[in-house]
């Protein structure tokens, strides 16, 4: 049954010095997919990645890369199906970007490393791809680390592998070049059915690229599944120890925890515009209720995760007249109420409630106001 | 290096500074070759030089193949030893400022040389070549052994250096020790030897210094692939497809084996090893293994000559030790590297 998998630890024992880190670690990859490895800090994921790309010695179990256990290849033989994206910081004194791509071309080379113009051709193209060419002749040195991190990559496309190990590849960089990057490894995936294994911080681009993900957590792999089945509230909140509803699967994000205690203020959102209000009352740490969000809206995830209390009616339900009884109790207690919603057909007691509301009510920018001169 | 001013490297410009570059080298070598061949105690002018180089017969033969042919020939292949020495200690330790002096590795030679030659000599023996040689690289793994060891301990490059200079003072102390219990006649000797000097030599020392080092050049070379896979650091080595362990032993043992091979010949020699690979990187401003390990040969050639033509004349007819000059030349590169790299990391 290994067939079908290009790599796949078997009963894989990690650690450092011997000691073991985390026991029996099964993973396998196909080509042409991509597996990611998410979990806390200090969990083991490069650890892992480490030991399955024989940096360092396995205490228990074998990795089998293409049919064959890895412990039997040689470093050439593996160099030239596997390459990888490490963290490690490269100190290259006086070599341009060019020369590290080029040392992709290693295991194709002759004795003394020289280079065909046809390695010079695959060279530019994989600089290319990674949009590398402008600063391809600068020094290695001389460029920002989210470029470097372009440079390592098509380091790993030059060198033609069917496999790519990359840690965290997308730290140093923003979020143009994080999706870049990532596109990159879904077409070379897709393209030359390269298998990927990547470890990754950012959730939500894990939910977004990976075909499996690997949950490494408390010196275990917790749960290994389909992006589907991990990526869950409460799944997620428990693996990373975030308080419940302080991860939303739908938008990958994860919010700060909720202001608690007495509401001050009343956000008649809707729509996503309550949003804003939310967050700005929650940076300035006012506790707030919100209402009344049919359970469908974009404000919703949010609204529950940052508001002291939400009223709410079932997903395209009308607002009914318990939901604004229930609201009405809670601007009774506020000092300040907020409509930000556009009423219409379903959300016509939105609009009677901020009528109810009288003195109290104001909109955004005056709350902000009010906020910012301590007046709430 | 420098960052501040994003350079073009194009294709053209480097090829050009590759020629340009070798081709100072090699005018650099053969004249200094040639002003250490004329000048000396007895001044020679040029036409008596060819004459001594190229006819047997000539009056000025011995003086001038027997008296300075013989020492300007190891100076060329010793001092490019040691430049390489360093060269391949540095890309080892990825360590800037690694020598094998700095490390201590010559004056753990020159230790257990001493031993062996008082040993030899208080016996009456002759000491040959091939011992000189065999001696003085067990005691550079000795020294080796240390500075490995304490690396796989500390992974600050300066503490690496103090170490390397402690056991280096450990060696010359016990050095000192030794040749207090040597006779009287040996002293002499072992004296000049130990403050490091080209003089002394002869003809068939020469054949075996040339038959070390340039063998050792040749592997050297031979292995700038994975010297350069080496220098992106192991991680990305290994996975280039270098077997590290064996390119770590090999790497060891050939910067061992030149650098005891200088020292048997011509003593501990300071600063070459680090000051030349420097040098030579700024003039070819590349690190790439397939130049930079002829360049630092012949660097280290041309730098030794250079030092040895100015402790042979400066105080004529009074012979400074060759250490004393390549230090006063060397270190201020050493220093200038130093604060190079501190304004660097402090950006």
């Amino acid at each position: 049954m290994n067939g079908t998998y290009y790599i796949s630890a078997e009963q894989m024992t990690v650690g450092y010095d011997g000691k073991p880190l985390i026991e029996n670690i099964n993973i396998q990859v196909k080509r042409g997919e991509i597996l990611t490895l998410i979990g806390p800090n200090g969990s083991g994921k490069s650890t892992i990645l480490k030991s399955m790309i024989k940096e360092l010695k396995l205490i228990a179990g074998t990795v089998v890369l293409d049919g064959r256990d890895m412990a039997n290849l040689k470093e050439r033989d593996i160099a030239k199906k596997l390459a990888i994206v490490m963290t490690e910081r490269i100190k290259a004194e006086l070599l341009t970007c060019r020369d590290i791509a080029a040392t992709g071309r290693y295991p194709y080379t002759g004795h003394l490393g020289l280079l065909t113009k046809e390695d010079r051709a695959i060279v530019d193209a994989a600089l290319e791809t990674v949009h590398a060419k402008d600063f391809a002749d600068r020094p290695f040195s001389a460029i920002s680390d989210g470029q470097r991190q372009r440079v390592l990559l098509a380091r790993a496309i030059a060198q033609q592998p069917e496999i790519i190990v990359l840690d965290e590849p997308t730290s140093f960089l923003d979020v143009k070049h994080k999706l870049e990057l990532l596109d990159i490894l879904k077409s070379m995936v897709r393209e030359q059915n390269v298998a990927v294994i990547v470890s990754l911080h950012e959730l939500d681009l894990a939910q977004k690229i990976s075909d499996r993900v690997v949950c490494v957590a408390h010196n275990r792999i917790d749960r290994c599944d389909t992006p589907e089945n991990i990526f869950t509230d409460a799944y997620i909140a428990g693996l990373y120890g975030i308080e419940k509803g302080g991860y939303n699967a739908l938008f990958g994000s994860a919010e700060l925890p909720a202001v608690t205690g007495e509401p001050r203020v009343f956000v008649i959102g809707g729509g996503g515009s309550g949003i804003p209000v939310y967050r700005f009352l929650q940076r300035a740490g006012i506790p707030f209720a919100a209402g009344v969000l049919q359970q469908n809206d974009v404000d919703y995830p949010v609204s529950q995760a940052l508001a002291v209390e939400t009223v709410t009616v079932p997903a395209f339900a009308a607002i009914d007249d318990d939901a604004a009884a229930r609201a009405k109790k809670l601007i009774d207690g506020c000092k300040a109420v907020v409509c930000t919603a556009q009423i219409g057909e379903t959300n016509r007691q939105n609009g009677q409630l901020s009528e109810y509301a009288g003195e109290k009510r104001t909109d955004a920018a005056a709350l902000f106001d009010a906020v910012r001169e301590g007046r709430l | 290096m420098q960052t501040g001013t994003p350079e073009r490297n194009t294709a053209h410009g480097r090829q050009a500074r590759l020629i340009l570059g070798f081709a100072l080298l090699f005018v650099a070598l053969l004249g200094f070759a040639f002003w250490n061949i004329v000048a000396g105690s007895t001044a020679l002018s040029i036409p008596e030089v060819f004459d001594g180089l190229l006819n047997a017969q000539s009056p000025h033969r011995v003086i001038v193949m027997d008296v300075r042919m013989v020492r300007i020939l190891p100076a060329i292949l010793l001092g490019g030893a040691l430049a390489l020495s360093g060269f391949l200690l540095q890309t080892f330790f990825s360590n800037p400022i690694a020598g094998p002096f700095i490390l201590g590795i010559s004056s753990g030679a020159k230790l257990v040389l001493s031993v062996t030659m008082i040993a030899f000599l208080s016996r009456g023996v002759a000491v040959g070549s091939i011992a000189l040689i065999l001696a003085s690289f067990a005691g550079a793994m000795l020294s080796m052994g240390f500075v490995l060891a304490i690396s796989a301990k500390v992974k600050r490059m300066s503490m690496l250096i103090i170490c390397g200079v402690m056991i280096g003072y450990i060696c010359s102390a016990i050095t000192e020790f030794v040749i207090r219990f040597a006779d009287d006649s040996n002293i002499v000797k072992l004296h000049d030897w130990a403050m490091g000097s080209f003089a002394g030599l002869k003809w068939d020392n020469v054949l075996v210094i040339a038959a070390v080092v340039l063998p050792a050049l040749v592997l050297t070379f031979l292995m700038s692939k994975p010297i350069g896979a080496y220098q992106l650091g192991e991680v990305y080595a290994r996975n280039m497809g270098v077997n590290i362990r064996a390119f770590r032993i090999a790497l060891i043992l050939l910067s061992g084996v030149l650098s005891a091979c200088v020292t048997a010949f011509a003593g501990p020699i300071s600063f070459v090893g680090v000051a030349v690979p420097h040098l030579m990187r700024r003039l070819f401003k590349t690190a790439k293994p397939i130049v930079m390990i002829p360049a630092c040969f012949l660097g280290g050639a041309v730098f030794c000559l250079f030092c040895d033509l100015i402790a042979r004349t400066a105080f004529a007819p009074n012979e400074l030790s060759i250490s004393s000059v390549t230090a006063v030349f060397g270190a201020p590169i050493v220093i200038l590297v130093m604060l190079r790299r501190q304004k660097e990391g402090s950006r």
